[in-house]
């Protein structure tokens, strides 16, 4: 048996090798926070892995020894009695040793980790059942503005989020940056990572936030500075208004429809807070909180029933005829 | 005036005799209503482990079905509620209904014949204890069963459990689950402390006490000073919903971390009341087949003890993410980690005992062989999460389902499949097949490691817990196949211990009072034991009585033979002190667990429940109190 177990832990220390493409994973990390943890994580797995297999070993041995058999339990060597309570004691010293080294690796990787730095980017998140409201505050009203569910960053550049939430807890995940913290009612966190490299990198809400937990995802786009200061700029303007006709029609039941009860589109009259913002819908890249790709199929899917797609979430199903679906359709299609 | 005959005690008779008399006295009375009074503390042992059995069961099939739902990506199998049901219910049923009852149905079991006295200490009390348990399981499942079954996760965090965020009755169903079981496990707890304070044979003083008997005390202790901060949270939480207190409320004053620093004061422990019994059973079971006492008995003891003293200063790794100030955050990864110290001291014991031991490869050996590789392995992924950074990626994912599942299957429940094997000769007086018990091991075994290994990996991985479904893009799919397969394996090991008991029970060969060839007291009477237990008190004079003494032990005599009688001794020195009377079966019992039922499940519906719940049981309480004078105040 101990062959077979110790083949699935060769596996384990094998297996982060083979992992390296997946795009929500502490095992590829690709920001500097998540290096350091997985940095500690390797240190631990490696003790724990020669402590196990040890002890195997001396389980197998002792298994495996020749002892003569006697009907006389109580007939022990006294030498040995003692001999044994020393080595286990021996090795309860050690294992004292052992723990209070690691206390120490965590510590240095956590200091690490959870260092802080002066100048950087701060976003403002806020947590709702089942989506994430993402807010760039800077101190120049002109470029404040609020996004969803999508989190656009600069490579190499420390990043600050503010973690709130409106409802319920939730918790931040971004493996492959960094690793997670609540969001908590009432409560104000912060965490700040450093992305290393371009890239998506796919995050997902931790603590069960109740019926949509598991559709409540999100994406970190880390693109170079200078693209990303592009970004946001365009990302500061109004909506741009429709050209067409049909566009015009869809503004128009957008509001009549009750769609701007909820949503916001920034320079237009539909100013709802209760979903998110959908002033550059167009330029996302997943629809739902990652829960669909955003195309104008999907979308559309989404909109003649988000029941269907993501069932309880806070959008009800609105009465639209089809005309006036592809109407709204094409409106949105032009949010970019 | 004619002399009073005088009182019969059990120095006056012998052999048969003496034994039909104390039968005649100890006896349950025939009949349901004479089932329904039963305060024997077998009968009620064994109620115990078979209902907490059932609640494995039914737990074990909700998790088979969210294995089915897992096994590939985007399935249909089951709704985001259904599963959020399930989830919910395989946990609270496996924590409050499954592990931390059937260690104590063991206890009640099991303790008074290892210690070698008559009956447990307060047995109304403990009969009332089965009644609480099972009617507070019997609520929780049919209130599954009619939709308002809780969906916020076992540990039901505020505010998602808020009234603003779960309206329906389901929260509350949750929480006066957990009223239930705290009452039902407070009175077991009492019972096994003064049952081992009070009610040992002469002669077993505090270093003859079985390593078993020692574990269930210390987790009597550990129920005792955990229970009460969940019964504070889980009644504040009821008063938040019910009557608009406002505990966790952020908006006035209250905060939602108060719910999860009360949760986990007691939720920390609570793994420990049930992975300390599955310590004592390996002791015991590691004796027998190692054919000699357990290395270093001393050491064994220190270490469960201060496993139970440090369990409570460690429930801060359950909040790592919450956003601590980092220091303390720090410490507690070095509180946490030192509990690897007595746990190791421990199993450095045992294998010791392993290695000089003259292994006999019967079933329960092979469950405590299996117990070591698999709960090293979850003690080692246990130090990996207590340490802050490793945490912050693996919390709430995957990985920590796969460690909980390795310390609690593997500390828990391969002892306890082993001790089944170990004490059904005990109980049932006929012992289990052990071909079919091979079997049983090792795909349980397998079954196990194929199911939970990958977990890990898939936490790795990204993959949070309590999620319903995933996409196929997440590259999650192969592993959850894997594991998937490996819980049916599981789930196949399972059925093959019932069919086994079953079959067994009619057909299994005849036990004898010591099949094993064990060394403590349970095992010198017969199987199974009579009501009485022991004809004569025995009286205890080595650590290992049946290995030292042989088939005949010492006795003494002098309870009477015609009343219920129990022999008290003194705590540390186990000296014989006075003969004390011990309760005759009562309906009582019983008919204050229906009161108690009914207040409890009326109060989440009206608060005046409080008020006209109230007189029922107080009449029940009057009832089972009701002085009679006894038989030895009329003499
Ligand atoms: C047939 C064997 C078992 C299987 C296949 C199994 C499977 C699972 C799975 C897949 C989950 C995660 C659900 C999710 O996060 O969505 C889970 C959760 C859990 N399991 Fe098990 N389990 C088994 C036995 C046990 C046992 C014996 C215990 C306790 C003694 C236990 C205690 C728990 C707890 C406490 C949770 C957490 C529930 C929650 O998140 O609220 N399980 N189990
Ligand atoms: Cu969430």
């Amino acid at each position: 048996m101990s062959v077979w177990v110790r083949g699935v832990l060769v596996l384990c220390t094998i297996w982060p090798l083979a992992a390296c493409a997946g795009q929500q994973s502490a095992l590829d990390p690709q920001g500097l926070q998540s290096e350091q943890i997985q940095h500690t994580l390797f240190i631990f797995l490696v003790i724990a892995a020669i402590v196990w297999i040890a002890v195997v070993i001396v389980l197998g041995v002792g298994m495996l020894r020749r002892k003569p058999l006697t009907d006389q339990p109580l007939d022990l060597d006294q030498a040995f009695e003692e001999r044994s309570g020393r080595v286990v004691l021996a090795l309860g010293i050690a294992t004292t040793a052992i723990v209070l080294g690691l206390s120490f690796v965590s510590y240095a990787g956590q200091r690490t980790v959870f260092a802080k730095d002066e100048h950087v980017l701060t976003i403002k998140i806020i947590g709702h059942q089942w989506w994430w409201e993402v807010r760039y505050e800077a101190d120049r009203p002109h470029q404040s503005f609020v996004t969803a569910n999508e989190i656009r960053i600069p490579t190499g550049q420390p990043v600050k989020v503010e973690l709130e939430s409106a409802d319920v807890i939730h918790s931040f995940w971004v493996p492959s940056l960094t690793g997670k913290m609540d969001l908590i009612t009432g409560q104000k966190n912060e965490l700040q990572f450093t992305a290393r490299n371009a890239g998506v990198y796919r995050g997902q809400c931790a603590e069960f936030c109740g019926l949509q937990h598991a559709h409540m995802a999100f994406a970190v786009i880390a693109l170079p500075p200078d693209e990303f200061g592009r970004w946001r700029d365009h990302e500061n303007q109004s909506a741009a208004s429709p050209s067409d006709q049909l566009g015009m029609q869809g503004e128009a039941l957008f509001r009549g429809r009750g769609c701007a009860l909820c949503h916001n589109i920034s320079g237009t009259m539909a100013g709802g807070q209760l979903g998110p913002d959908l002033t550059h819908l167009a330029s996302r890249t997943t629809i739902a909180a990652g829960t669909l790709p955003n195309t104008p199929a999907t979308l559309a899917g989404w909109i003649a029933d988000p029941q269907h797609i993501k069932p309880g979430n806070l959008m009800p199903k609105m009465p639209l005829q089809s005309d006036e679906l592809i109407a709204i359709l094409h409106y949105l299609e032009q949010l970019k | 005036m004619a002399a009073e005959p005088k009182e019969l005690r059990d120095d006056a008779l012998n052999g048969l005799r003496l034994s039909t008399q104390l039968e005649r006295v100890w006896r349950t009375p025939p009949g349901l209503l004479g089932a329904l009074m039963s305060v024997d503390h077998k009968v009620v042992g064994r109620r115990y482990i078979v209902t907490a059995f059932a609640f494995l069961g039914l737990g074990g099939l909700l998790a088979v079905l969210m294995r089915i739902q897992l096994a590939g990506p985007e399935k249909t199998f089951l709704s985001a509620d259904k599963y959020n049901q399930i989830f919910t219910m395989h946990g609270s049923t496996m924590m409050f209904l499954f592990a931390v009852p059937v260690m104590e149905a063991f206890a009640v079991y099991l303790v008074p014949l290892m210690v070698g006295t008559r009956n447990i200490a307060f047995p109304r009390l403990n009969a009332f204890s089965y009644w609480m348990f099972l009617f507070g399981g019997g609520f929780l499942w049919i209130s599954f069963l009619f939709n308002v079954g809780p969906d916020v996760g076992w540990f039901s965090y505020v505010p998602l459990s808020n009234l603003q965020f779960t309206p329906s009755k389901r929260a509350d169903v949750w929480a006066q689950m957990i009223t239930f079981t705290e009452v039902a496990a407070l009175a077991v707890a009492v019972e096994i402390i003064v049952t081992v304070f009070k009610l040992r044979a002469p002669g077993m003083t505090l270093d003859r006490i079985p390593l078993f008997v020692w574990a269930m005390l210390v987790t009597a202790f550990l129920v005792m000073f955990a229970m009460p901060s969940v019964m504070v949270a889980s009644t504040s939480l009821i008063l938040d919903r019910l009557v608009n207190t406002r505990f966790y409320d952020s908006s006035s004053g209250g905060h939602p971390l108060l719910w999860q620093h009360l949760f986990w004061f007691f939720g920390h422990p609570e793994v420990y009341i049930i992975f300390i019994p599955g310590t004592g059973m390996v002791s015991a079971i590691l004796a027998t087949f190692a054919r000699r006492p357990v290395i270093g008995y001393p050491i064994v003891i220190l270490s469960l003890i201060a496993t139970g003293l440090l369990s409570f200063g460690l429930w801060v790794h359950h909040m790592f993410v919450t956003g601590l100030p980092q220091l303390g955050a720090g410490l507690f990864t070095a509180s946490s980690m030192l509990i690897a110290v007595p746990s190791g001291l421990q199993i450095f014991c045992w294998l010791a005992t392993l290695w000089d031991g003259r292994l006999v490869y019967r079933t329960p050996l092979l469950f405590v062989i299996g117990f070591i590789l698999i709960f090293v392995l979850g003690g080692l992924s246990g130090v990996m999460v207590a340490s802050v950074p490793i945490d912050t990626q693996v919390h709430d994912t995957y990985f920590v389902v796969a460690h909980f599942h390795y310390v609690l299957i593997g500390g828990a429940v391969f002892p306890l499949i082993g001790a089944v094997y170990y004490w059904f000769p005990k109980i049932a007086g006929r012992v289990l097949s052990e071909r079919v018990g091979r079997w049983n091991f090792w795909l349980a075994f397998i079954g196990f490691n194929i199911a939970f290994f990958p977990m890990h990996i898939l936490g790795l991985i990204g993959m949070p817990r309590r999620v319903y479904t995933y996409t196929a893009d997440m590259d999650w799919a192969h592993l959850n196949l894997v594991s998937s397969a490996g819980a049916l394996v599981f789930a196949v090991s399972f059925a093959l211990l019932l069919v086994n008991v079953i079959y067994s029970l009619r057909k299994g060969e005849l036990a004898g009072d010591n099949p094993w060839g064990a060394s403590t007291l349970e095992w010198a009477t017969s199987s199974p034991p009579p009501p009485q237990n022991f004809d004569r008190i025995p009286v205890v004079k080595h650590r290992d009585p049946l290995w030292a003494d042989g088939e005949s032990l010492p006795v003494v005599a002098g309870l009477s033979t015609d009343r219920r009688e129990v022999l008290l001794t003194s705590l540390a020195e186990a000296e014989p002190q006075v003969r004390e009377a011990s309760p005759e079966p009562s309906i009582w019992p019983l008919l204050t667990a229906i009161a108690t039922t009914i207040f409890f499940i009326g109060s989440i519906f009206t608060p005046w429940a409080v008020l006209w719940g109230t007189p029922p049981m107080a009449i029940a309480l009057i009832g089972w109190f009701w002085p009679k004078g006894s038989k030895e105040d009329e003499a």
